[in-house]
């Protein structure tokens, strides 16, 4: 979706302002909030893919407004609500009233570094051969789909060479949405800035993403 | 820095709002509140930039290593004993004099967990992610790095699930270190790309 998340050249939000030693958290909340979306996810009712979309749909002036642990904790509010853990009501007045779906599992302490250590890996086999080899000519599409999509605006209708050909990756535009895993080939694809931004881009600059094929098309 | 209230009242909200809703998660049984002191410890203490330094100190001091991590940063990575989430497809970059690289993500906030650990506010913030990909010398500008105007720069974008380290430059003056004390020149920023690797001091 066209959405707040979808950051690459918009212009506005002022310098960088990197923080010197920086602290890991920088409050006691935001250590919370990490560890109970983690562990909300560990639940397995939903995957990555959902949760960036729940993200990336706060509405705008939400999304700018708040910090990233922000954003995470607003939007894992949505998705227990939406999947039947909570509901709109508990979360109102802050108290159990209802019983909950059941979970596929429920985070344990003794299996944190377990599962942290094994992560969640989301390469997949794919039966078709790669349809673009290192070196092929595309052009990625041009669509603005309602959805989820890892496709940056910036990015979309513009000729570049694929450098890479990956492994089959979870297709996120589905998987977000209830419709499967449905894996594609990954592609890195390279730009000359000047194809991305035209007049004005730095010569010096080239851009990459990484493209499910479905993103592609032949140039 | 001004004292900002309406600030630091949106910062109280947030810590009720998240108390409440750990509160009632833990008594629907559905989350472990020692399995959050657990996740928490493990990256205050445990996954931060020293793995990633150590990788790319290896790299800098083992040729082979150096080749296994460009074919198959994964595993490379892995042999180290760093895997893991957000780390599960590895990718290292490595820096030269003709090109210097730049990771990140526009799109939300992917980062390589296993080496690098959490990522800082700025890398997860709009200023960031919006200018990275237009105006990567601007921006390196305010991590105080000017780069050779002739200094190709490569911006990865991490829009599928590959995560990038990039490996910066060995700094001259380090010959005959070891790797314990290599990866002490190893910044975090340096591995993003937004530095370069500490000089050694004179």
């Amino acid at each position: 979706m066209n959405g707040p998340q979808d950051l690459g050249g918009q212009m506005g939000f002022g310098p960088v302002a990197p923080e010197q030693d920086e602290p890991y958290f920088h409050a006691e909340w935001e250590k919370r909030a990490l560890g109970v979306t983690l562990c909300a996810g560990a639940m397995g009712a939903w995957t990555i893919d959902e949760s960036r979309h729940m993200r990336e749909s706060l509405h705008p002036a939400d999304y700018y407004a708040s910090s990233y642990y922000e954003i995470w904790i607003k939007a894992l509010e949505r998705l227990l609500v939406r999947h039947e853990f909570l509901t709109d009501e508990e979360l109102g007045r802050g108290e159990v009233l209802s019983p909950a779906a059941t979970p596929k599992r429920v985070l344990k302490a003794e299996n944190v570094a377990a599962v942290l250590a094994k992560g969640g890996p989301c390469d997949r086999p794919v039966d078709a051969a790669p349809r673009f080899r290192a070196g092929d000519k595309v052009r990625t599409k041009n669509f603005h789909p309602a959805g989820h999509t890892r496709l940056p605006r910036y990015a979309r209708g513009r000729l570049g060479v694929v450098e890479a050909v990956r492994a089959g990756f979870v297709f996120p535009d589905t998987n977000a949405h209830g419709g499967g895993e449905q894996p594609q080939h990954v592609y890195t694809v390279v730009f000359d800035a000047g194809e991305i931004w035209g007049e004005g881009a730095d010569a010096t600059l080239t851009v990459s993403i990484d493209a499910w094929e479905s993103y592609l098309e032949p140039a | 820095m001004s004292h900002d209230h309406d600030h630091d009242n949106d910062l109280d909200r947030m810590a009720a709002r998240v108390r409440a809703l750990e509160t009632i998660l833990v008594r629907k049984g559905l989350v472990d509140p020692r399995a959050i002191d657990a996740i928490v410890e493990t990256y205050e203490t445990r996954v931060g930039p020293r793995n990633g330094a150590r990788v790319v100190a290896k790299a800098w001091t083992d040729p082979a290593y150096a080749d296994w991590l460009k074919r198959d940063a994964t595993g490379a990575i892995a042999s180290l004993g760093y895997t893991g989430r957000q780390g599960e497809h590895m990718q290292a970059v490595f820096n030269s004099r003709d090109t210097h690289n730049l990771v990140v993500c526009t799109l939300c906030s992917c980062y390589p967990w296993s080496v690098l650990g959490l990522p800082p506010v700025w890398y997860k913030a709009p200023p960031y992610r919006s200018r990275a990909v237009i105006d990567p010398r601007g921006v390196l500008e305010e991590f105080g790095l000017t780069l050779p105007g002739d200094r190709k720069i490569r911006v990865w974008d991490s829009t599928a699930e590959l995560r990038y380290l990039v490996v910066p430059m060995r700094p001259a003056g380090s010959e005959g270190w070891d790797e314990e004390r290599l990866a002490g020149l190893v910044t975090r920023d340096s591995m993003i790309g937004t530095g370069l690797a500490l000089e050694p001091a004179p």
